[in-house]
């Protein structure tokens, strides 16, 4: 049985999943900038971004209130508002929408903190099926050292610190990361990703992310793309990906 | 008659919760829009406290993780079907993990206006999928009486105009389009939503009471029903032992 809702539409979902500091949003940026340059639609989608829930979600972290119930749901609930008003309508129009990230996020990083594989799996059974899913597979320590170097201190949730794993924040990420990276490789098979080795260079990642959306998307993408009219700025709103 | 039991969740046990401590009572008051549920948790309420109850009373969206984000979204015009449910669940979530199982922990009468049944409810009512939204909710835990205010849409009619004088948009389920008419919508909406409860009362094990009953009528039917469950009887000396092993 599939996991989510398959793309009947004439536009095209792309995402990106990996742990933090695997570099997926820096690729998941350049490639969306390409397909910009290409001419196409281009609207790109943030994980945990809703103006709807943003309020809840700000309330809970600064109070530290989810539990890792309340934590799964509030990031589906955001998840499920950019389905419906955003993603949703724009691959219906035509345009190409990038993610960074998608359901995939929470089925790692809700399973890291307790919550059952299935179901979070239900939970998101409305999302539609990309037509990509990137995974940037990192080993723990190159991504640890990424994000440690060189950035500001970790957060509450971020670092898992919610789950009394180490008293140390490092230690804590480093264990919760941990945990998230086992579950992005368990489901690597039964999902579809692929695989992007991030240790390569950031030029050889993205010259095989373009070369994959060529292969998959290749035809497709000659006829029912929504193209940016001549000189005009499409989507004007669409959130560009932070470069880490 | 139904025995005191230990609490248990539906399908999906929460993560780092323990349940085998849980010594109070969970009663839930369902039915549609407008059937007087508030009026009867009010008087029930006191009912309780005279007879030395300790008493807890929540209900939708009175959450503080999520209570307010539930408002201002709705007076947004932006709420999707799916985003709804799940903001009401989270609600549900926090409200379950955060007041009703401390509360029960404490050894209190927890009264429920409105349980999973009405997310579930409003979700099916919105052609959202029956099995989806029961996993989703499956967290959360089998009360010990469910009470089921029943009754038909003309009398949910003619409670609006008599009691509030106005429709509301979300109560006539206006986000559905079916029509410019309140009225219309109202009737066509709050008939799924009595359809969809109507559909887990043997499932769940609802109480049906007839809601079209004078007040005084239901709430003599409620205080027996309630006193079958023998609140009293349940004592913490008596349960403690046998009680922690059962439920894991």
């Amino acid at each position: 049985m599939s996991l989510f809702v398959p793309n009947r539409y004439r536009g095209k979902l792309i995402v990106v999943e990996g742990i933090d500091g695997s570099g997926k949003s820096t690729q998941i940026s350049l490639l969306s900038h390409w397909l910009r340059s290409q001419g196409y639609a281009v609207a790109f989608s943030e994980w945990n971004s809703s103006p709807l829930v943003r309020q809840a979600t700000r309330r809970g972290k600064k109070k530290e209130m989810f539990t890792p119930t309340s934590f799964s749901l509030i990031h589906a609930t955001d998840f499920a508002d950019r389905m419906e008003s955003y993603i949703l309508p724009l691959v219906k129009s035509g345009a190409i929408v990038c993610a960074d990230r998608y359901a995939y996020t929470a089925f790692a990083r809700d399973v890291a903190r307790g919550v059952g594989r299935r179901w979070v799996r239900n939970l998101y059974r409305f999302a539609m099926h990309p037509n990509i899913a990137f995974y940037f597979r990192v080993p723990l320590d190159v991504a640890l050292g990424r994000i440690l170097g060189g950035r500001d201190a970790l957060k509450y949730y971020e670092a898992g610190m919610d789950l009394g794993l180490a008293r140390d924040v490092e230690e804590s990420f480093r264990i919760f990361q941990g945990r998230i990276l086992d579950e992005y490789e368990g489901m690597a098979q039964e999902v579809g990703f692929h695989i992007i080795d991030a240790t390569q260079s950031i030029e050889e990642q993205q010259r095989l992310m373009r070369e994959i959306v060529m292969n998959v998307l290749g035809d497709s993408l000659k006829n029912g793309i929504l193209h940016q009219p001549v000189g005009g700025d499409f989507n004007a709103q669409a959130t560009t990906a932070p470069v880490l | 008659m139904r025995k005191p039991q230990p609490l248990q969740f539906y399908s999906e046990p929460l993560p780092g919760v323990d349940i085998s401590d849980l010594q109070g009572k969970l009663i839930v008051i369902e039915g549609p829009d407008a059937v007087g549920r508030s009026t009867q948790i009010a008087q029930l309420r006191q009912w309780l406290e005279q007879e030395g109850h300790a008493v807890l009373d929540t209900g939708m969206a009175r959450s503080a993780l999520a209570g307010k984000g539930i408002q201002m979204a709705k007076e947004g015009n932006t709420l999707g079907p799916i985003t709804m449910t799940l903001f009401y669940t989270t609600d549900f979530a926090d409200r379950l993990e955060n007041e009703i199982m401390p509360a029960l922990r404490a050894g209190f009468v927890v009264l429920i206006d409105r349980y999973i049944f009405s997310i579930m409810a409003r979700a099916i009512a919105r052609g959202e999928d029956r099995r989806w939204i029961e996993q989703v909710a499956g967290f959360a835990l089998a009360p010990h009486a469910v009470f089921y205010l029943r009754t038909d849409v003309e009398h949910l009619v003619s409670r609006v105009v008599l009691g509030r004088g106005a429709f509301d948009y979300w109560e006539s389920g206006m986000d559905l389009r079916f029509g410019p008419d309140m009225y219309e919508s109202f009737v066509r909406y709050q008939t799924r939503l009595i359809r969809a409860l109507d559909s887990m009362v043997e499932r769940y094990e609802f109480v049906v009471i007839d809601a079209s009953q004078p007040i005084d009528r239901i709430f003599h039917e409620l205080q027996r029903q309630i006193r079958r469950l023998q609140l009293l009887r349940v004592r913490p000396r008596k349960r403690a032992a046998p009680k922690a092993k059962a439920t894991v």
